[in-house]
């Protein structure tokens, strides 16, 4: 590994250069120049499957082998024994080796022509060896930067970092990078993105690591790789010390022992038992097993991907850590995050547990257990510990009267909690959760509370508002209902309200309109570190424009 | 339809009382041709099976789509009068529907897109549908029935709005 100097003068958008660069200093990544990935990328991507082909193929021929010793018959027909007979080894390994010789070249090609850039203004991908792609990203459109190490890929140190935009097929895959730079990149693009000038000055860590990786590459190489592995998922310089929501390993499988699924698991083992004493039928219990084993790798998913989960704040967001083996750590900027639902099953409720998920317009591709991690923000905390992560994902947001108003949401329903509910006659249509059904208007926000058995509250910030609808059927009209729909980005969170009284609903529908625009106009997130934005004309233009056209 | 004596005047939803600019009439002959070939199409469809194995009860299936088709004919007109839209200061809204009502308010800053459409119907009589795409899929507004010419100037309206009160996401 040959660190080589950055080329002088300012950054040229030229081709790479011809040499390999070593990994580079992060600083130099963000130069505006282009990059290489690291080094095992290949092999990574696509050489897994080649070792499992090869792994395959060696365990065949392992078969072979002792039949050669062991003077065994092969079966007429064998592949390997029609060669030998007709004298065609030699052919056949020259095949191999040009097969191999290709394989190799394509990959180190592909490698070289897999270039990457980052400037002020965008992110850029350069790929593909026949079919070339070219793939540039706006830093102030990022929703997300996903930093994921597979654990096969942890053991080179390497690790891929994803810049996720809104929409489907807008992530930008950076797949694989130096490990420890994955993080300081993630944190330039960040400050990039921000609006900010970046640092003209090295960050102090910045040579201290690029030293500490070419000096550990020849003694500690393996020591380092160890390091990586047990090191803490978040990086304590990093992220504030005391917004880490610790995960309780206990609490944690309590809550997915006590979780909705495990308990429909266990009544229909119950009524197999049951159905099986009856009918004295025994083999309705075997019914069970796959059950059985689809539970225990849900179970034992969601506990492994779990154990080591981290949020912190960090000055471009929060950022949250998941994962054993394979981990994947991800930083949402502020204002990213489009809606908010903080729920809890009956069966946590004694020990008032709960769990928040979000709603945000990036979809990663690094899909967690059961599908489920991406858009889970804390999968089991206390109350305390929701509202740590409240102040975490709404900064600014969680003002004491906002936060009185959650806190309101989160328990027994009261009279004067600040909530409209639905009315009496609802109760037809809301059987338990007639008292609780209900809404409230903040200006930076609302928030819907639904569900008497399942409590769920559902936070949606007034500036992430796409549109607001409500409606009535025949039934609703019956008893003078309405239901209220807040259109937010696609996701796990519907933030919609039934059974209102459609008084109420409407008078809802007409405050909503009004503080989406009006906290549209004020919303400053998109470069979120500079003080004005490019948006500051939208209050001069005015109402000026209302008149319609014929 | 529920009688409105039973009921006091907020049965019906009205969230923002005032005039609507309603959608051309011409719009009722293409929402009844298109229901008519599609109640048609069901209705044979679904009366396949009687037709061919003459079981009497599953003549039941082409009856109730039949009947599900004409009632839907016959209040067509009343439909599409109840379609409408208004340009607000800040946000647009639309509604829809008698038995089932919704309306929709989508602020100028949050249109993603603005889309004209023109089915083969529609061209003849020389109307157009106008569809607004927010980042959230539900919002879902689609203004049928416009005139060409309307369509195009609303589209443009919209879209200079749009620019003029851009947010992010």
């Amino acid at each position: 590994m040959t660190e080589l100097p950055p080329p002088p003068g300012p950054p040229s958008p030229g081709p790479a250069p011809d040499t390999p660069p070593g990994p580079p200093s992060p600083a130099e990544l963000t130069d505006g120049g282009w990059h290489r990935l690291h080094p095992a990328t290949p092999l990574l991507r696509g050489g897994l499957a080649l070792i499992a082909v090869l792994g395959i193929v060696v365990a065949n021929l392992r078969e072979r082998l002792a039949e050669m010793v062991f003077g065994g018959s092969g079966a007429p027909g064998d592949p390997i024994d029609e060669l030998v007979r007709h004298g065609l080894v030699p052919l056949a390994l020259l095949v191999l080796a040009v097969t191999l010789i290709l394989f190799i070249g394509g990959f180190y090609l592909s490698w070289r022509m897999h270039t990457f850039r980052i400037t002020d203004e965008l992110v850029e991908v350069r790929s593909g060896i026949l079919f070339r792609t070219h793939r540039k990203a706006r830093l102030d459109r990022i929703q997300g930067i996903n930093i994921v190490r597979p654990f096969f890929a942890r053991l080179f140190g390497a690790a891929r970092l994803e810049i996720t935009g809104a929409g489907a097929d807008s992530n930008v895959q950076l797949a694989y990078l130096s490990g420890v730079r994955a993080d300081e990149l993630r944190r330039d693009i960040l400050t990039l993105a921000a609006g900010a000038r970046p640092p003209v000055s090295q960050p102090p860590g910045a040579d201290a690591t690029g030293a500490a990786g070419a000096g550990a590459a020849s003694p500690g190489l393996i020591e380092q790789r160890v390091n990586e592995l047990i090191a803490p998922e978040l990086d304590p310089s990093l992220a504030a010390p005391e917004s880490v929501v610790r995960m309780n390993p206990g609490r944690l499988i309590a809550s997915t022992v006590l979780s909705t699924g495990t308990i429909m698991f266990v009544l229909v083992v119950i009524a197999g038992f049951v159905t099986a004493a009856i009918s004295s039928e025994f083999y309705v219990i075997f019914g069970a097993v796959p059950f059985l084993f689809g539970l225990g790798s849900f179970l034992v998913n969601r506990i492994v991907k779990s154990l080591r989960y981290t949020i912190a704040a960090t000055p471009d967001g929060v950022r949250v850590g998941y994962g054993l083996l394979t981990t994947s750590n991800e930083t949402l900027p502020p204002g990213r995050i489009h809606s908010i639902s903080i729920s809890q099953s009956l069966l946590w409720r004694p020990f008032d547990w709960w769990e928040v998920k979000v709603n945000r317009a990036g979809k990663s591709s690094a899909q967690g257990a059961a599908g489920q991690q991406n858009t889970t923000i804390l999968p089991v905390g206390t109350r305390a510990e929701v509202f740590k992560v409240l102040e975490l994902v709404l900064p600014g947001l969680v003002t004491d009267q906002t936060r009185a108003v959650v806190e309101a949401g989160l328990a027994k329903a009261r009279p004067d909690d600040g909530f409209t509910t639905s009315p009496r006659r609802a109760a037809v249509l809301r059987w338990f959760s007639w008292r609780r059904n209900g809404f409230a208007l903040r200006p930076d926000a609302v928030v819907l509370r639904r569900g008497a058995i399942w409590r769920e509250l559902v936070v949606v910030p007034a500036a992430r508002m796409q549109s607001v609808s409500v409606t009535q059927g025949p039934l609703y009209r019956a008893l003078r209902l309405a239901g209220v729909h807040v259109h937010t980005v696609a996701g796990p969170i519907s933030a919609q309200l039934g059974a209102l009284d459609s008084g109420d609903a409407s008078g809802f529908f007409r405050d909503l309109a009004s503080t989406a625009v009006a906290a549209a106009a004020a919303d400053r997130t998109h470069r979120w570190r500079s003080g004005g934005s490019p948006g500051d004309t939208r209050g001069a233009s005015g109402p000026a424009a209302g008149g319609a056209p014929a | 339809m529920t009688d409105d004596a039973s009921a006091p005047a907020s049965a019906r939803l009205d969230p923002v009382p005032g005039e609507w600019r309603r959608v051309s009439p011409k719009y009722v002959v293409v929402d009844l041709v298109g229901n008519l070939i599609g109640g048609v199409v069901a209705t044979v469809a679904l009366g396949l099976p009687w037709f061919f194995s003459q079981v009497p009860f599953l003549l039941i299936l082409p009856v109730v789509v039949a009947v599900v088709a004409l009632v839907t004919l016959v209040l067509t007109p009343r439909r599409v009068r109840a379609i409408g839209y208004r340009l607000r200061d800040d946000d647009l809204l639309f509604r829809r529907g008698i038995m089932f009502q919704r309306f929709v308010a989508v602020p100028y800053g949050r249109m993603q897109l603005v889309d004209i459409t023109r089915g083969p119907l529609a061209r003849a009589v020389g109307l157009a549908e106008l569809k607004l795409v927010t980042a959230a899929a539900a919002s879902n507004v689609t203004i049928p029935g416009l005139p060409i010419a309307d369509a195009e100037a609303l589209r443009d309206h919209l879209v200079e709005l749009a620019e003029s009160r851009r947010a992010g996401l």
